[in-house]
């Protein structure tokens, strides 16, 4: 599988509804910290990939080009990557393959977005992923898939909502201990259940906010990783995974995609038992349900188990199988690309014993991180380990 | 990495006031894209069935598949699609959403009905994306039986919106 590749530096900035930055100030701002905290400086940085999410966010056609100032960019080999909502751990995916090739000794990876700039608010951005004559006459929002898909999911295992909103209770007080985070909340289910219905089974509560805000990690081959840090965090598989576009045709129950990309992401860990071999977990959490779907996806229990896991504690900080112990998108906030990032960074402060306030109580040594995008197809993985 | 290190995170938080109240400066655009697309061939064979009051699915021998929207290849097998065939009119509810946000943020009292419903005639989970109508939300589920209420011949223009909304299938 090519070159062993190591995390050894990270950089994010507070996630907020918006920031007085621009897009290539956040992606500084992150990628800066990232290269001190190992460092390094961007001369010993041999390559950089970008993830941002859709052009319009920011109104900027080309945002790769934009960005790329304020990404380290400047005289480098130089690559844009996007799947929508997946883009902020397939980036990762996309620097590993780079320094796994052996072509570049080390690689960094910015993720930056910044989604106050649509007016009035960026939903309507994305009314665009809609197929343009089948779909979108019918004045579609992008609430209705989400609802779709959680009510094809609840239905479909007979889950509950008061359990399902546990999610959001867990990570917005999750989200308390992180210092960038932009809606951490005492927040209990009852509130949760009481909160304004959007699209049913969907409520206000049950979804992640609008951000901007930046994430940036440092890859390094085994050679650099040991010479700049004495806890390198090493990226042990990677896996991504499309399904159809034909979103309509797919049961909405169960995340193939996502299982498909784990299981790639497992076999080049030589993870065979995941339930057991991964320590603690960072999968997609833009509505509270998507943590549960996305943890079956992942093979970390069983279809329809993850809110019963949910209920017992299991995933609290404290409990055998952490998850979202950052806070995640419903508690740090949802910057789309710098997002998926985050949780990466959050598994490397985990893994290194440098979560301070938010370090999870079990012993960890291995750790999964998973976004999610595009039209409800992508799946993308990340096993790192030390 | 001293463990009780304190890290200092960047980014300056800005309040919806010194937004609105021009406290930041600000540059304003109004993009005005206009497109025109293609409905393409099996699209376009698609909506010419729909203004005739017929849903067309197509047919692959390899994988033996009906499937619904229409495309002119296999996406699975990879190969060109063998037969298009009619379906019917009639389905049933996959998963539905009771939306009271519309497109454009506004907020609305009585619910829009997105599903998916699956149709008769092609593969078992084979849906479309279509809005449910003349049903009392509240009465809504997974497997209810639904058909399709279409707009009168004369004013159909061969688009999506041919079919206003699916409702129940009377016994």
């Amino acid at each position: 599988m090519g070159r062993r590749v190591a995390i050894v530096g990270v950089g994010m900035t507070k996630f907020v509804r918006r920031a007085q930055e621009t897009g290539q100030e956040l992606a500084y701002h992150a990628a800066k910290m990232a290269l001190d905290s190992c460092g390094l400086h961007l001369g010993q940085v041999d390559g950089v990939v970008l993830g941002s999410a859709p052009d319009s966010f920011d109104g900027v056609h080309m945002k790769g080009e934009y960005l790329s100032p304020g990404a380290g960019a400047w005289g480098k080999p130089y690559m844009r990557c996007f799947v929508g909502g997946a883009t902020g751990v397939f980036s990762v995916i996309n620097g590993w393959y780079y320094v796994a090739s052996g072509l570049f000794d080390t690689c960094l990876v910015v993720c930056e977005e910044k989604m106050s700039s649509f007016q009035p608010h960026a939903q309507a951005a994305f009314l665009t992923i809609f197929d343009h004559t089948t779909e979108r006459p019918l004045k579609p929002n992008l609430l209705w898939i989400f609802a779709l898909e959680m009510n094809r999911y609840m239905s479909t295992y007979g889950l509950r909502k008061e359990d399902i909103a546990l999610v959001a209770v867990k990570n917005k007080n999750n989200a308390l201990d992180h210092p960038c985070a932009q809606i951490a909340d005492k927040v209990t289910v009852e509130e949760i259940l009481k909160s304004e219905v959007l699209a049913w089974p969907v409520q206000r509560l049950d979804v992640s906010p609008v951000s901007d805000g930046a994430t940036a990690v440092v890859l390094a081959n085994e050679t650099v990783a040991r010479r700049v840090t004495d806890k390198p965090v090493w990226i042990e598989g990677v896996g991504w995974a499309l399904d159809t576009a034909y979103w309509t045709n797919r049961d909405l129950c169960y995340p193939r995609y996502v299982e498909e990309a784990a299981r790639m992401a497992y076999k080049m860990a030589g993870v065979t038992d995941p339930r057991h071999q991964i320590h603690v977990a960072e999968p997609y959490d833009p509505f509270d349900y998507k943590e549960l779907h996305h943890m079956e996806g992942l093979l970390l229990c069983g279809k329809g188990e993850a809110p019963q896991l949910t209920v017992d504690g299991v995933t609290r900080r404290d409990g055998e199988l952490p998850v979202c112990p950052s806070g995640g998108l419903l508690g740090v906030g949802n910057p789309i690309s710098a997002a998926g990032l985050m949780k990466v960074a959050e598994l490397f402060w985990q893994l290194r014993g440098e979560a301070g306030k938010r370090q999870i109580a079990r012993k960890a040594k291995r750790g999964i991180a998973q976004a999610w995008g595009d039209l409800m197809q992508v799946g993308a993985v990340v096993v790192v380990g030390i | 990495m001293n463990k009780e290190k304190k890290i200092e995170f960047p980014g300056t938080g800005l309040s919806d006031a010194d937004f609105k109240e021009g406290r930041v400066l600000t540059t304003r655009w109004k993009v005005d894209a206009r497109y025109t697309w293609d409905a393409g061939v099996a699209i376009g064979r698609y909506l010419e069935g729909i203004k005739k009051g017929v849903i067309l699915g197509v047919r692959c021998y390899k994988c033996g598949r009906t499937m619904v929207p229409p495309r002119i290849f296999c996406e699975w097998c990879f190969r060109n699609i063998d037969e298009w065939v009619e379906l019917k009119d009639t389905g049933t509810v996959n998963t539905f959403s009771l939306c009271y946000v519309t497109w454009d943020v506004k907020r609305i009292k009585e619910p829009q009905i997105p599903a998916v419903i699956e149709i008769d005639g092609a593969s078992p989970g084979m849906g479309i994306m279509h809005l449910l109508g003349e049903v009392d939300p509240q009465k809504v589920h997974i497997g209810m039986r639904v058909k399709a209420v279409w707009r009168p011949a004369g004013e159909r223009e061969g688009a999506i919106t041919d079919i206003l909304y699916w409702k129940p299938l009377e016994k």
